[in-house]
């Protein structure tokens, strides 16, 4: 482009939020982090590079006030603070979808690092929400990423699908990775019944940034618009996704055991239950 | 591997085991091929090629001879285990022997072989 080139501040952080298989909570993850960190007073963007099948909006309930995307900016018919919507209560995020569905294959890795870079100059955070696959729409929005957020759930098809994925991550040179494990169930995980925490950071072999326990309340916040972590923080789901901002930004907040979450005399029996004997 | 009191108390009763363990144990294997890239067609070709080069020096169990692939760590390795009946001490003839004919290869015998 002929934009003068302005300085890129160097103290954001680019994330890539990601995960192979779709339906893990990829986007659900991008908003309730985007909501935590703005509310720690930290400028964040989320940009949608899912703009085949994007949700983003919908999950912000900002779908009705999209009128332009990065692509009119990169070509030049609007500036970028026309593209971008300010969420409404949670003035510090912003959403900018990277294009629309009509719109298939206009996007390069090329116009990815120079949105990105346009975002950088404006804010501390920027998270892409990938899309699902291994294919152009990852490689694009890898490209533009500097560290990434792998999310996965405690089965075998999301694990598998995270590997390939972490590989990727790997071998183009994305650091640091960290694992988010979403929907964990205490119970079926205290039952034996579902892969454990360790077991799936063992395979994976990555360093855990936290877990998300399985949370009905993620589906009504859904139905609202209206992300978890910006009213209810009393919803366990909520809780795991401030935790995880929190730590984004370097607190030391020790992770929820799961075994701990259910109580009683229950909860102490599957415990007993779990105990390693060879 | 690791068993739990559960895992104990379901052999007992002659139960399934909990599925968590099968899960971690398919996943394993799959992650092996998948980290290697390799077809399991291909990982077949291999194994066969492996023990022709091997049978020209030792004589090997084919039947309990294993190729496999292991991963821990991200870091997949391929394990070969092939139990030696016997070396074929004085009977190997090296191609262009440069006047070192007599030379043989000696291996440990009737001892498995790691590489």
């Amino acid at each position: 482009m002929t934009n003068s080139r302005r300085s890129v501040r160097t103290d954001t952080r680019v994330i890539l939020i990601c995960s192979g298989k779709g339906g893990v909570g990829k986007t659900t993850l991008t908003a309730n982090l985007g909501i935590s960190l703005a509310r720690q007073g930290l400028s964040t963007a989320v940009l949608d590079a899912d703009f085949g099948l994007r949700n983003l909006d919908l999950l912000l309930g900002l779908e009705n006030r999209i009128v332009y995307t990065a692509q009119e900016v990169l070509e030049e018919e609007c500036r970028l603070d026309q593209a971008l919507v300010k969420h409404k209560q949670e003035s510090n995020l912003s959403l900018l979808p990277a294009g629309n569905p009509r719109m298939l294959d206009w996007l390069k890795p090329d116009d990815m690092q120079r949105i990105v870079d346009m975002l950088k100059e404006q804010f501390n955070y920027v998270l892409i929400d990938c899309p699902a696959g291994v294919e152009d729409g990852f490689k694009n929005a890898m490209s533009a990423s500097q560290e990434a957020i792998v999310v996965t759930n405690p089965e075998v098809s999301a694990v598998r699908d995270a590997d390939r994925v972490i590989g990727l991550l790997n071998t183009n040179a994305i650091k640091p990775v960290q694992l988010v494990l979403n929907r964990v169930r205490p119970k079926m995980m205290a039952n034996q019944e579902m892969l454990s925490i360790d077991d799936v950071t063992d395979i994976l072999a990555l360093p855990l940034l936290g877990l998300v326990l399985e949370d009905e309340q993620v589906i009504v916040s859904t139905n609202r618009g209206e992300p978890l972590t910006l009213n209810s923080v009393n919803s366990p789901a909520a809780k795991c996704y401030l935790n995880i901002a929190k730590r984004l930004q370097g607190e030391d907040i020790p992770l929820i055991d799961p075994a701990e979450e259910s109580s009683g005399i229950g909860a102490k029996f599957r415990r007993l239950m779990q105990t390693k004997i060879f | 591997m690791a068993m739990t009191l559960r895992d104990i108390i379901n052999k007992l009763l002659r139960r399934q085991p909990a599925s968590a363990s099968t899960a971690r144990e398919r996943l394993q294997l799959v992650l092996a091929h998948d980290r290697s890239d390799l077809s399991s067609e291909l990982l077949d070709q291999m194994r066969k090629e492996i023990l022709e080069v091997v049978a020209k020096y030792v004589e090997i169990d084919v039947d309990e001879g294993a190729v496999s692939l292991e991963t821990e760590d991200r870091m997949t390795a391929l394990v070969a285990n092939l139990p030696i009946k016997r070396t074929m001490t004085g009977q190997i003839k090296l191609k262009e022997p440069k006047d070192q004919s007599e030379e043989n290869p000696q291996g440990a015998e009737g001892t498995d072989q790691n590489s």
